[in-house]
């Protein structure tokens, strides 16, 4: 400000002028900052959308989730255990902390007989030589299924209380038939690693056990019909009395008065009492533990979960993949030629469009899958490419009417440049931003469709070796209201996947949209 | 009269394609083996059946036949799995009744709710409401809607016992659609139906309504010296009415095509599920007149549409270069 606010040149002085270019060149130097192409472009304003960014991360994480879930866990997506069908999730992490939350718990009513059951499973597990355990050493057992004693409340003129039971543990002891061979390898293993599989016999056939009963190896001590203990008299005992003085054990027991494991079933097998859950550490090498429970069937929910979301994936992608292909080529062959070609391909093009896409699909499965000619995924797909492609062709079409008759085309057809020359070099180029955009919103669309064919059982992708998520809620589904869990995962990955994917497709519009460059600024 | 020869054309493609459709779903369906019984009596009146009902001739007579019985006398055929006997106009009217009804609550109570929530959304851009509207949106919008049905029929069926968690019979509630128990009946999926419908409506109108409020001639509204309410109420939510409203037509015509899922979780008889079983049964006329339903339903829906923003807004010219 010193030399005012003058313009007129004359006035300043001449030694305030210099050379600005004395010793620099003033030609042939490269640009100083990159130059930003497209997709460069493109990804700088993608960046810049936060919940772009954070869908695009949850999108890698469910892949991540879908290949390599099934390669890190115990289970196969073939392994159902029927033992241990609706067994709650179960976290590692939340388990000892007996809050009630992804503990492999849930809430039960007990009334005082299913009250003693499951103490007793506690009772009889800590009872492996037919010595009789307290109620106290029972419930303080670690295989004992109650998890936490809620209050107790009286109706309609009996004990409840809404205490937490742990599903795994419900299990308890079982009967097994196994050969003499593997009994004494269990006895091996038990000696080896200190853990008890098998346990004390029980008379089933005595006077102190219901023949209703008499295959639930969990009712090892004396009771009534009604399934109410008794003690050595036949007396029925209530809680209070099995509290203080314990239960009467039924065991079989030999001569000398010692317990017996083993009851021979014929020439090579013996029948055992198996604490179930030992048993299974035994028969794999790992607990039973499912990270988001298990299914009706005893399928690991986690593992099919995975498999599901691999399925729905391969499936958009490559619907996504094929149909961009198609469309891109049917839309550049109507748009480039225009006229009678462009009339005659839009008709088709409207008249497969107009078929409901469940009829297409339904059609396909009762000609090409139930006929055993093609997979059901493989049905699935020819039914998406069918049709898929017309939404990616007229977009492409649109594109080339718009710059077909530009100048810079006009110009290189006066070059010499051929028809495909055309159409891939100077005109494609223009639509390739809307056709990522589009390819990439199909594939939630996909993935919804896919989940609701095979929820309605219109697509079957029901079996041992293959799921989908659509398959996976349709089985829970009647489960709802007693075991909510079959459902809960499916339905979080899907909405997640599907919430996901819709965002990113916008931020991916939005980042391909010249029109928005520099309006965010 | 340009108008004119573009509905006449659509209206003829829309026929060309139906014709194309139905002719492809008959061969397809008829080229089906259905299992027949083997050996007994039974076998012998089962081909007896098929000889008669004309099963045995070659496809493309059975659907000359099937065409002129549709032209001249309106007969779509008879149901020999789901409803023996019975006339597949019948049965088709009896499951869209159901099908009609939750539709149509869905429909009432979304639109009010939806327009609202997107007018609320687009006066308030950039501010708390418009988030919070804009976020639900775009969750609704996403997620599918048989996972809110499992929420909607899991916390408030189940858990707190406020509606019944499927769709009662027409026995059960006492022979009337409009009965008070069947009206709770509907509670739930009315419920599950409305949060997609509220959500696409709710994000349409709050786009349309922005773009509206931004534009040029309200800033002339302005500063004729309109107030804000005015101006809003009398040129942008008009001129944003213009394009919802053909979607709301097509809402509309949506009724008739129901929701296969919903249907399904709620146990409601209607038209998906009617659809759903005909194709286990295979039930050739019900699968190809509900096919068909649906066909006209989809082709239809998407002339009205069109015809209405020509109808709606004068500027646009149908079928004009």
């Amino acid at each position: 400000m010193k030399y005012g606010v003058s313009t007129d040149i004359g006035a300043i002085p001449d030694e305030l002028f210099q050379f600005a270019q004395r010793d620099m060149a003033t030609c042939g130097n490269k640009l100083g900052a990159k130059p930003a192409g497209y997709f460069m472009d493109a990804w700088l304003r993608f960046k810049k959308n936060r919940a772009s960014v954070a869908a695009a991360a949850i999108i890698a994480a469910i892949v991540l989730f879908g290949v390599f879930a099934p390669l890190a866990s115990h289970y196969k997506i073939s392994d159902a255990d029927g033992i241990y069908a609706k067994v709650r999730p179960y976290n590692p992490l939340f388990a000892g902390l007996g809050i009630g939350f992804w503990d492999g718990t849930c809430k039960k009513v007990l009334n005082d007989k299913y009250q003693i059951y499951l103490a007793g499973i506690g009772m009889g597990a800590e009872d492996k030589d037919g010595q009789a355990a307290s109620w106290a050493a029972g419930t303080a057992s670690p295989w004992c299924p109650i998890a936490s004693e809620g209050e107790e409340y009286l109706k309609e003129g009996g004990r409840y209380r809404n205490s937490r039971v742990d599903t795994y543990k419900l299990v308890g002891f079982k009967y097994l038939t196994v050969t003499m061979d593997e009994y004494e390898s269990i006895k091996a293993w038990e000696a080896r690693t200190g853990r008890s599989v098998l346990y004390p016999m029980v008379d089933t056939s005595g006077p102190w056990c219901d023949p209703y009963n008499a295959d639930d190896a969990n009712f090892w001590y004396r009771h009534a019909p009604n399934g109410m203990p008794v003690d050595e008299k036949g007396r029925k005992m209530d809680l209070e009395t099995v509290m203080r003085g314990g239960l009467v054990d039924n065991y079989v027991r030999d001569k000398s008065g010692s317990v017996v494991y083993c009851l021979p079933r014929d020439k090579s097998m013996v029948q055992i009492r198996a604490l179930y859950c030992n048993y299974y550490i035994y028969r794999h090498g790992y607990g039973p533990h499912h990270l988001f429970g298990a299914d009706a069937q005893g399928y690991d929910i986690l593992v099919r979960l995975a498999c599901g979301v691999r399925l729905s994936l391969l499936l958009s992608l490559c619907v996504s993949l094929i149909n961009l292909t198609i469309g891109a080529a049917y839309g550049a062959i109507e748009g480039y030629y225009g006229g009678a070609v462009d009339l005659i391909m839009e008709r088709i093009a409207d008249i497969l469009g107009g078929i409901p896409f469940i009829i297409v699909a339904t059609l396909f499965q009762l000609h090409m899958v139930n006929t055993g000619r093609v997979s059901t995924l493989t049905g699935l797909l020819l039914a998406f490419v069918l049709t898929g492609w017309i939404s990616t062709a007229y977009t492409v079409r649109t594109q080339f009417y718009r710059f077909k008759n530009q100048e810079y085309v006009l110009a290189a057809r006066t070059l010499g440049a051929g028809d495909l020359r055309l159409i891939c070099r100077h005109i494609f180029p223009n639509a390739i931003g809307t056709i990522i955009t589009t390819s990439v919103l199909v594939i939630p669309g996909v993935i919804f469709t896919e989940s609701t064919l095979s929820y309605l059982g219109i697509v079957n992708f029901n079996g041992a070796t293959q799921t989908s998520i659509g398959a996976m809620l349709s089985n829970g589904q009647g489960y709802l209201a007693t075991d909510p869990h079959i459902i809960l995962f499916p339905s979080a990955v899907i909405s997640l996947l599907m919430i996901s994917f819709n965002l990113f497709g916008n931020g991916l519009r939005d980042a391909f949209n010249p029109t928005l460059r520099g309006a965010d600024e | 009269m340009y108008m004119l020869k573009y509905v006449l054309k659509r209206i003829g493609l829309l026929f060309l394609s139906f014709f194309v459709i139905m002719t492809i779903c008959f061969v397809l369906v008829k080229l089906l083996q259905p299992e027949l019984p083997m050996l007994g009596q039974q076998a012998k009146a089962e081909l007896a059946r098929r000889e008669a009902l004309g099963y045995n001739k070659p496809i493309l007579e059975q659907y000359a036949i099937y065409l002129r019985n549709i032209i001249t006398r309106w007969d779509w055929g008879t149901s020999w799995k789901i409803d023996y006997l019975c006339d597949v106009r019948k049965v088709i009217a009896d499951r869209l009744t159901p099908t009609l009804i939750l539709n149509a609550y869905s429909i009432l109570i979304s639109i009010p709710v939806g327009i609202l929530l997107g007018v609320i959304a687009a006066l308030r851009k950039n501010k708390p409401a418009d988030h919070i509207i804009s976020t639900l949106i775009m969750l609704f919008v996403s997620v599918p809607s048989y996972v809110y049905a499992f929420i909607v029929q899991y916390l408030l069926g189940f858990r707190l016992n406020l509606f019944p968690v499927m769709l009662s019979s027409l026995y059960d509630a006492g022979g009337s659609w409009f009965s008070p128990a069947m009206i709770k009946s509907m509670a739930l999926p009315v419920l599950a139906l409305s949060f997609g419908t509220v959500a696409d409506l709710a994000r349409y109108v709050r786009a349309e309504l922005t773009e509206a409020l931004t534009s040029e001639y309200m800033l002339l509204a302005r500063a004729k010296g309109l107030t804000k309410t005015r101006a809003t109420l009398s040129h942008a939510l008009i001129n944003a009415m213009v394009p919802v409203l053909p979607m709301i037509i097509s809402l509309f015509l949506g009724i008739l095509g129901g929701s296969m899922i919903i249907e399904r979780i709620f146990a409601v008889n209607g038209i998906g599920s009617l659809y759903i079983k005909s194709i286990e049964l295979l039930d050739y006329d019900v699968f190809i007149a509900a096919s068909m339903f649906y066909t006209f339903i989809s082709l239809s829906s998407s002339i009205l549409v069109d015809l209405s923003y020509g109808f709606l807004d004068p500027r646009i010219r149908m079928g004009a270069k």
